[in-house]
This record gives structure tokens, sequence and C-alpha cells, in this order.
């Protein structure tokens, strides 16, 4: 049974002693560390110390997140954490569909990329129709062409566009 | 008269206009998707405008917060999703009166009370400007760091019942704000040697990575869901006449909306709440509220629409931002290098009341739009969650690549928004972080030259506003031990209450004795007598 103090807390049960585990062991980490990565310059004041902030923000962390753990209600890792782990773990594919593409942009060029990238992600999410198809490219097509083109922001040209006939090379590179 | 026609003057221009159609259209469509936001949009949004003017750039921003809200309440009336967060509060009053068959009333009337919080928290901030800008020279450097360390302790303890584990996270965010080069002495912190660090973490990209990519993962791990709409029948200019009914209810709520969007780290929420509240108390018909009261709709989307230009204050005057999207709004002004705080209210007048104007217009512009074009609008709410999440991840590519063109980046955002989703997993708070950033860097910068002139600790708040935000600092912090101190009494009243075992003395000391005689209890006292020794020994 659920004593008074677990159904008082605010937010899903699951999960939350693995997530202040493991930010309390990244705090404890960063905080041994300070000695190694912070610097402390002598004949200057406490508060213009180049140590000051970053001991206050890993101190902070430690000390409330410690605290936190103390105040929480549940002691015990159980099954419904470890799903809830998993979940997390899930979430890695798409991080990876990311930085793949990512990385490709600057091989393949921006537009070719997004035209390949949001039909294949809307594939792998199960939307297999034509007409679903069909919006994933204009989507892709009106994205370049409204950042790139429009707003004229930073994205350089690809590798695979130096294969372009001149005159097809510097549009691609501007617009595309 | 003159400072309103130089105002004028700096909107009269083709681009600006574009903007604040763009910024009012585009919000009522991002706020009317249910899982997108306003925070989503500008996180995406906020490079692109990095190449635009100043005012050009702060208008479509603007223009997406102020109008996102009106768009958020037509998901939360007509299928009891919000479309964003402040929203939620809608869906008490608004579903019920769409479930018994008054959707355009609902409609009409969410907009007519948004439409009246903008333009009277737009007036009041207008009319306070002159007297803002005569407060805002007595800031000092000591004066700007009580206030942003007054408005980081105000998001922390804003967060009830998380309020450790937000101020971590707070803490998180001053931390990474110090990663790279330290600017004054030239030493490196925390880059443990790589050179992508060197140079820091961008907010930008901390921002997409907790707002957007978060969003887009959560999306994408989440099943479709399945929405019915209503039809809508009726006019939708009833709502406009029904607001005159109620002009009390209307005018307090859009001034308790004012009043804590200025406050940092308070805003929508505690406004909603308070003006729900009074409107509730002093109804004729308390028990109509959350079946359908048009006076309930009214206090909520009244206070929420009011707070946006509210927000703007602590930004422009001291140039500290009070919650995450004025925090993102923050960036457009340093790129330009526009720098606001008192020296914006003294010298640059004019572009405060063209921003404040903006909003103005962006409010007639977002009624007449939704008035003529809610039946269309609706339908965007029938776009898939997943296929949102393919989108958002698209354009969170465009918002972090642009940047610095940088891989590192965009790995650094896909980390984010890793922490971001397990955040939104277990519904802890991602704005300390930003707020953490942004303040974090203020108050190091502050602090730093306020410490050259003292002398002693006294000396710190030796002036009158810094003695004041000082005693403000105090009562928060008291009232916030003794709200943690009356919810621990309860919590051990509730405990008592439930407990099966009789809580007599003596049936405690019988416990007590079968405890002291059993064998698992000597084992126990015996583990607890040789730590206790351990302890001792130490000293």
């Amino acid at each position: 049974m659920q004593s008074e103090r677990e159904r008082r807390f605010a937010g899903p049960r699951r999960g939350q002693l693995l997530f202040v585990l493991s930010f309390l062991t990244l705090s404890v980490l960063l905080l041994s560390q300070i000695t190694q990565q912070t610097a402390w310059v002598n004949k200057t004041g406490l508060f213009a110390q180049p140590r000051f902030w970053p001991a206050v923000g890993v101190g902070g962390m430690v000390f409330c997140t410690a605290l936190h753990l103390w105040r929480l209600p549940f002691r015990r890792i159980e099954r419904a954490d470890l799903r809830e782990a998993l979940r997390w773990v899930a979430a890695l594919e798409y991080a990876l569909w990311f930085m793949v593409y990512v990385m490709l942009v600057p091989l393949i060029g921006y537009l070719p990329m997004t035209l390949i990238f949001v039909p294949l992600l809307a594939w792998r999410m199960g939307y297999r129709s034509a007409q679903i198809m069909a919006i994933s490219a204009g989507f892709a097509v009106f994205i370049v062409l409204f950042f790139k083109g429009v707003l004229a922001v930073r994205i350089p040209g690809a590798v695979l566009y130096d294969y372009l006939p001149d005159a097809w090379r510097s549009f691609a590179i501007l617009y595309l | 008269m003159d400072l309103i026609l130089s105002a004028l003057d700096i909107l009269m221009r083709w681009d600006v206009a574009l903007a604040l159609l763009a910024g009012s259209v585009g919000g009522v469509l991002i706020g009317a998707i249910p899982g997108v936001g306003p925070a989503v949009a500008i996180a995406i949004l906020l490079p692109a405008t990095f190449s635009l003017d100043p005012i050009v750039g702060l208008t479509v921003l603007l223009g997406i917060y102020g109008s996102s809200m009106y768009g958020g309440a037509i998901p939360a009336i007509l299928i009891n999703t919000p479309g964003t967060a402040v929203n939620a509060l809608t869906t008490y009053d608004g579903y019920p009166m769409t479930a018994r068959g008054e959707p355009r009333r609902a409609l009409s009337l969410a907009y007519s009370a948004s439409f009246f919080g903008g333009v009277f928290s737009v007036i009041c901030l207008i009319l306070f400007a002159p007297m803002l800008a005569k407060i805002a020279p007595l800031f000092g450097a000591r004066e700007i760091f009580l206030a942003a360390l007054l408005g980081l302790l105000l998001v922390v303890v804003a967060h009830r019942g998380q309020a450790l584990i937000a101020g971590a996270l707070a803490c998180l965010g001053i931390f990474l704000n110090t990663i790279g080069m330290e600017p004054v002495k030239y030493t490196q912190r925390y880059t443990f040697g790589t050179d992508a660090l060197g140079s820091g973490i961008n907010l930008i990209v901390v921002v997409l990575g907790l707002f957007a990519i978060s969003q887009a993962f959560v999306l994408l791990t989440d099943e479709d869901e399945k929405i019915r709409l209503t039809k809508l029948r009726g006019g939708m200019f009833q709502g406009l006449r029904e607001l005159a009914r109620h002009p009390r209810v209307a005018t307090v709520s859009a001034g308790f909306g004012v009043v804590m969007g200025m406050i940092p780290g308070v805003g929508e929420f505690t406004a909603q709440f308070m003006s729900y509240t009074y409107a509730q108390k002093s109804s004729k018909r308390p028990q109509d509220f959350g079946n359908g009261s048009s006076e309930g709709l009214i206090a909520a989307e009244t206070a929420n629409n009011a707070v946006p230009a509210a927000a703007m204050v602590p930004l422009l005057a001291l140039g500290i931002p009070g919650e995450a999207l004025t925090a993102m709004m923050l960036s457009v002004f340093y790129v330009h290098n526009v720098v606001p705080g008192p020296g914006l209210f003294q010298n640059q007048m004019d572009f405060v009341v063209a921003l404040y104007l903006a909003l103005l217009i962006l409010n007639v512009l977002v009624l007449i739009f939704l008035l003529g074009a809610t039946k269309s609008l609706i339908q965007v709410v029938r776009i898939p969650n997943r296929f949102l999440g393919v989108g958002i991840l698209t354009l969170s590519f465009v918002g972090v690549y642009s940047l610095r063109n940088s891989a590192t980046d965009c790995f650094m955002a896909a980390g984010f928004g890793l922490f971001g989703f397990v955040l939104k997993r277990l519904q802890l708070p991602a704005v300390p972080i930003i707020l953490g950033m942004v303040l974090g860097g203020i108050m190091e910068v502050k602090l730093r030259a306020a410490m050259a002139r003292v002398k002693t600790p006294f000396d710190f708040i030796d002036r009158p506003v810094a003695f004041i935000l000082f005693s403000i600092i105090i009562i928060v912090l008291a009232t916030h031990v003794l709200r943690i101190r009356r919810e621990a009494r309860e919590l051990k009243e509730a405990e008592w209450q439930t407990k099966t075992a009789s809580t007599r003395f003596g049936a405690l000391l019988l416990r007590r004795r079968t405890s002291f005689l059993k064998e698992h209890g000597r084992k126990v006292r015996a583990r607890h007598a040789k730590l206790l020794r351990r302890l001792t020994d130490l000293f």
C-alpha cells in the first residue's frame, strides 16, 4: 500500500530514484574534479575567483540533490524503474536518427538529405500511405526553401554539390 | 505623445508589418497544435531571427509568445487538451461548454477575454513606462545581482513539492554557464582539455535540446491520439457582448496577470490561479465553476494573456528574464548589441514603447484572424502526434546547425534533448536550467562588479533598492521555510491518522518491549551501537 509520503509526492514514482542517483553521482564526480578543472588565482578576491561560480553551481547540485534524495519517499529500485529506464534508452534511437541527419547534411546537401530524412522517419513511425509520403516530401522542400532560401540561415553547401555544373553549383550552395 | 509617435515610426516598415502578421498567425497555429507550444517554436526560430533587425526579430518572437495562448484555447475548449501548458485551466470551463453544445460561445468568450487581457496589460505598461524609466536607473550592479538572485529563488520555490530538485537543476544551469574560457582571468573551466568545450555551451543549444528536441522525442515515443472534433455553430461575436457583462472579473484578472507577469519566476500559472479563485469567491454562482462557467473562462484566459507584455518589464528594464521564453529573447538582444537594462529605458524608450505597441497591434490582428478563420484553423488539431515529432526534429536541426555549423553543437543538443526527455517523463521542470544559465551569467558579472566597491558585508545593502530586494529575498526564504514546516506537520498528522497501529503511549511501550526482546531487534541495536562507536572513535 502507498504511504502518505508517497501519495503526496509530486510526479510519477517510476524512474525517480534512478534519476536522482545518477544525477547525484554526476554532481559528485564534477565536484571531485573542481581543483583540476578550475583555477585559483592568487591576490584575487573570493567572488572574482574563476573557481567561485563553478563551485556554487556544482556545490548547489550536490547539496540540493542529496537533500532531495534524503527526502525522497522511495528507497528501492523496482521493476517499474527499470522499465522506465528502457523508455529513456528507446529515445536514443531518435537521437541517432538526428545525428545521422546532422552528419550527412554536409556530405549530401540540406535539401536532398531533408527529402530523404523526413519521409524515411515518417515511414519508420508507421505512416506508410502515399498521401503522408507526399506531405512529408512537401514539408521537407518547404522547410529548406523557407529557412535557407527566404530567411537565409547559415547552412553551408554540401560536398555533393561540387559535382554539379557551374551554373547549378552556386545556386545549390546558396538556396538548397 | 512624441514618444508614441517615434515608436510608431519604428514600426512603420514593411518588414515589421510582415513580422507582426507572421508572428500572430504563426503563434496561433503553434498554440493550436497540442504538443508544440511557444517554447519549441521560439527555440527553433531563434537563430533565424539573428539575421533580422532587432525590432523585426523580437516582433516575430513576441508575436508567437503573445498569440500562442489564443491558439492554445482552441484544443482546450474543443477536445479538452490544452494547446499550451497555460491553457490547462481553460479546459475546466471551456470543455463543459462544448459538451453541452456551446463550443462557439466558449471560443468567442475565450478570444474576447484573451484580447481584453492582452490589450489591458499593454495599455497599463505604456502608461507605467515613464515611471519605470525613473526607477530603472536606481538599479546598479548590486541591485541587479540581488534582483537576479530573487528571480532564481522565486523560480525554484514556485515549484511546490519539487523545490529541491528545481534548485539542483537551477545550479546545473549556473554550472553549464561557467563551462569554457573564463573571460576575466582567462582560465579554462571544466573543459576537460577539449576544444569543443573551450568556447562554452551555447544557451540556444541547451534551449533547443531541452525544449524542442526533447519534445520531439516525447512525441515520437508516444502513441497518436484519436481526436473527435465538434462542429461549430452560432456567431463568433457573442463573446464580446458576454465579456462586457463581467467587467469586474475581467479587469481584476487582467490586473493579476500584469502584476504576476512582472515578478520573475511567477508567471501565468499563479496569475490564473489567483484570478480564478477570486472569480469563484466573488461569483453569484460559484457552483458553476468547473462546469462551464463563463466567469471562470474569462478569469483564466484574461489572466494568462495579460502576462506576456508584463513579463517583458524585468527583461527590458533590468535585463533579467523571469521565465524561459523571455530568457530566449534575451539572446536576440545580445546578438544585436542591444543591452536590455536601465540604459535601454533611458536612451531607447521609443524602442521599448514600439515593442509594446507591436504587442497591441498583434492582439488586434490575432482577434480578427481568429474570428474569421477558426473553422479552418481547428483542422490543425488533427495532425498526428508522431508526425509532429518528425517535423520538430527536422526543424531543430535548422536551429542548432545554423548557429555555428557545428556537429558538436548538434551532438550536445541531442544530449540535452535526451536529458529533457527524461525530465519530461518524470514531470521535472527544465525552466530552472535555462534561468540558471541566464541569471547565473548575470549574477557572476554583477557580483564581481559590485564587490569591487564593497568594504563590509553591510555595504552591499546600504542603498534603498538593494535593501528592499534583500528584504524580499529574506521574506521569500522565510515564507518557504514556514510552508515546508507546515506541510511536514500536515504530513505527520496525516500519517498518524492513517496508522494502523495504536497511537496510545502504552501500546507504544509494548511495541518497544517486543522489539527489545526479539532477536532481530537485538541485531539492529548491535549494528547501530557498532556504527556509533566508529563515529565517536573518529573524534
